[in-house]
């Protein structure tokens, strides 16, 4: 197990509400100190404007919103120029929708998606199938709802052009067999949209190794500020394509009739940027890789058996996602809503979330309207786990008296 | 801290283990409104049959939490019988007693009374008011399938 005893005194808002047990990180992780003192940092020090200044308080603002690239970069195995900051990953996925999507999808092509997605990796490419008169294709999911390589095989044609999937599920918590399917979608020629919202705060992620087209995540799941994410993209397909917003900054020559764009990723950021945001990202990566990606992951998974095995001994609970390999349970108390249970939990100080998690098309493969959502995060221990099981022996036994 | 028997009175689960007035009617006499939240899934439709001045009937159908559903059931027996004017009046009460003031009148309010509770609860406000904005707007004439956002 993880210090978690230090690292809970690096949250300010741990110790701030000594009685919360938080378990959303799935939603947002919370922010550790360095973090938030970057921001204040920022504001207090050099809060100006980045790229434009002549002046040696913007060179420093702008040093500082540039590294946080250089530091994203290496933390994916990436280079610099193939980092675009956007708004969240929800930002970066629509990006490559509207522009790559719009550029390269014709009438017949195939996009390969699942019903495991986030709303935000599926919706922009139902927009892009409805303009372009092209096919959305549903990957098959196994008995556990697992995205497989043999079922993956089974809708990859000659007419995919693009795959947009899931590196982990948000409710299920399952790592997609991600290399794999990347290695046989390059084989068609199809380009891979990788989400790793819930992926880039849990696991290391090489996108050489993967050798992922693009792949988009959150800062805010991450320890990050809210409001920030990344698109990281080849930097040969990024810099062949379109910008989707045009003004400040992304520009080279501005005539009455045209004008010229930057290269990317610097055609991607127009206007002013989430200057303190991306200045202040940098800290939670540092954080991370101080803790090591692998014993995040490790911690998790321990974490996640001891709550496996409390959730076990209780009855008249249903738990979706029993073989899960990070740190996301999702359960229901058999015959009540989710939204019911949550108040329980609400109670205790247990934060956890109830309902579809924006990704209503695994909720309705479940067959439910929705679930109760506990995820894992570095900050986490054996007595969050603990005050948790106790929770749900609470609200089980609360509803067996309603008999339904 | 606010106890969750607060919340889950008798009543409520009662009604919402046992519904009143369960079950739309086919027939002209009828108008139907279906609310949903695409937030949270509460789905409600509500139906009334007015006879001049009087609501002669109230029902309903949808899926929800318990604190949606048994609303929807309380409310078609709390309305059912009213004038107009005194449902108009009763939902503007019901809308106080969740926002935690003093309704003008309790004592029609009767079993609605019991969802004085979700005053403590905020996160569950819309649950308990989906199928009260239902029969609000059919009391005003609107009628049809609506989503509501909050
Ligand atoms: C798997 C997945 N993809 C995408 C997103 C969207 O992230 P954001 O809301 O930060 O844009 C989320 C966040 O909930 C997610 O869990």
């Amino acid at each position: 197990m993880l210090d978690t005893k230090s690292i809970k005194k690096d949250f300010p808002i741990l110790i701030n509400n000594p009685n919360l047990t938080y378990l959303d990180s799935a939603a947002s992780s919370l922010k550790p100190a360095c973090v938030i003192n970057k921001i204040k940092e920022y504001y207090e020090e050099y809060g100006v404007n980045v790229h434009r200044g002549v002046y040696g308080l913007s060179y420093k603002a702008t040093d500082e919103y540039e590294e946080t690239r250089e530091v994203v970069a290496k933390f994916l195995n990436a280079k610099a120029e193939e980092i675009v900051f956007t708004k969240g990953a929800t930002s970066a996925l629509n990006l490559v929708a509207a522009s790559y999507g719009m550029a390269n999808i014709n009438e017949g092509d195939e996009i390969i998606v699942s019903e495991l997605e986030h709303h935000s990796s599926v919706m922009p490419w139902q927009e892009i199938v409805k303009i372009k008169k092209a096919k959305l294709v549903f990957v098959p999911l196994d008995s556990e709802g697992r995205i497989t390589v043999e079922n993956f095989k089974k809708v990859l044609t000659s007419k995919t052009k693009v795959v947009a999937l899931t590196y982990v599920s948000n409710v299920m918590g399952y790592v997609s067999p991600i290399k794999e399917i990347i290695e046989l979608a390059h084989v068609v020629n199809a380009t891979v949209i990788v989400d790793a919202a819930q992926a880039a705060p849990h696991l290391k992620i090489d996108v050489k190794e993967l050798n992922a087209d693009f792949l988009a995540f959150s800062a805010h799941k991450m320890l990050g500020p809210s409001g920030l994410g990344v698109l990281y993209g080849k930097y040969k397909l990024l810099n062949s394509m379109n910008p989707i917003e045009f003004g400040g900054d992304m520009n080279d020559y501005v005539e009455k009739y045209d004008s010229t764009f930057k290269d990317a990723p610097y055609k991607f950021e127009a206007g002013t940027p989430l200057i303190s945001e991306v200045i202040a990202f940098k800290e939670a990566i540092y954080y991370l890789e101080k803790i090591g990606m692998d014993n995040i992951h490790t911690h998790e998974q321990k974490l996640m058996n001891l709550a496996m095995a409390g959730l076990k001994e209780i009855d008249g609970i249903t738990v979706y996602n029993k073989t899960c390999e990070t740190g996301v349970i999702s359960f229901n108390i058999n015959g009540i809503h989710p939204h019911d249970a949550a108040t329980i939990f609400d109670q205790n100080n247990v934060a956890l979330r109830a309902g579809h998690h924006c990704a209503q098309l695994i909720t309705s493969w479940l067959g439910c309207v929705g679930t109760l959502r506990a995820s894992f995060y570095l900050y986490n221990d054996a007595h969050d786990v603990e005050v948790f099981i106790n929770s749900v022996k609470q609200a089980a036994e609360y509803f067996k008296e309603w008999n339904i | 801290m606010n106890s969750i028997n607060d919340l889950y009175r008798q009543v409520i689960v009662e009604h919402y283990k046992n519904p009143r007035n369960k079950g739309l009617k086919e027939g002209s006499e009828y108008r139907r409104l279906r609310l949903k939240n695409p937030s949270c899934g509460d789905d409600v439709t509500i139906q009334i049959k007015t006879n001049g001045n009087v609501v002669e009937e109230v029902l309903h159908d949808g899926s929800g939490c318990s604190i949606c559903c048994s609303s929807a059931s309380v409310m078609s027996e709390v309305i059912k019988g009213k004038t107009i004017e005194e449902a108009e009046g009763l939902v503007e009460d019901f809308y106080s007693l969740i926002k935690g003031e003093e309704p003008r009148d309790e004592e029609s309010l009767d079993e609605a009374m019991a969802f004085v509770g979700v005053s403590q609860f905020p996160a569950r406000v819309k649950c308990a008011t989906l199928s009260w904005k239902a029969l609000g707007a059919l009391l005003i004439g609107e009628e049809g399938v609506k989503d509501i956002h909050e």
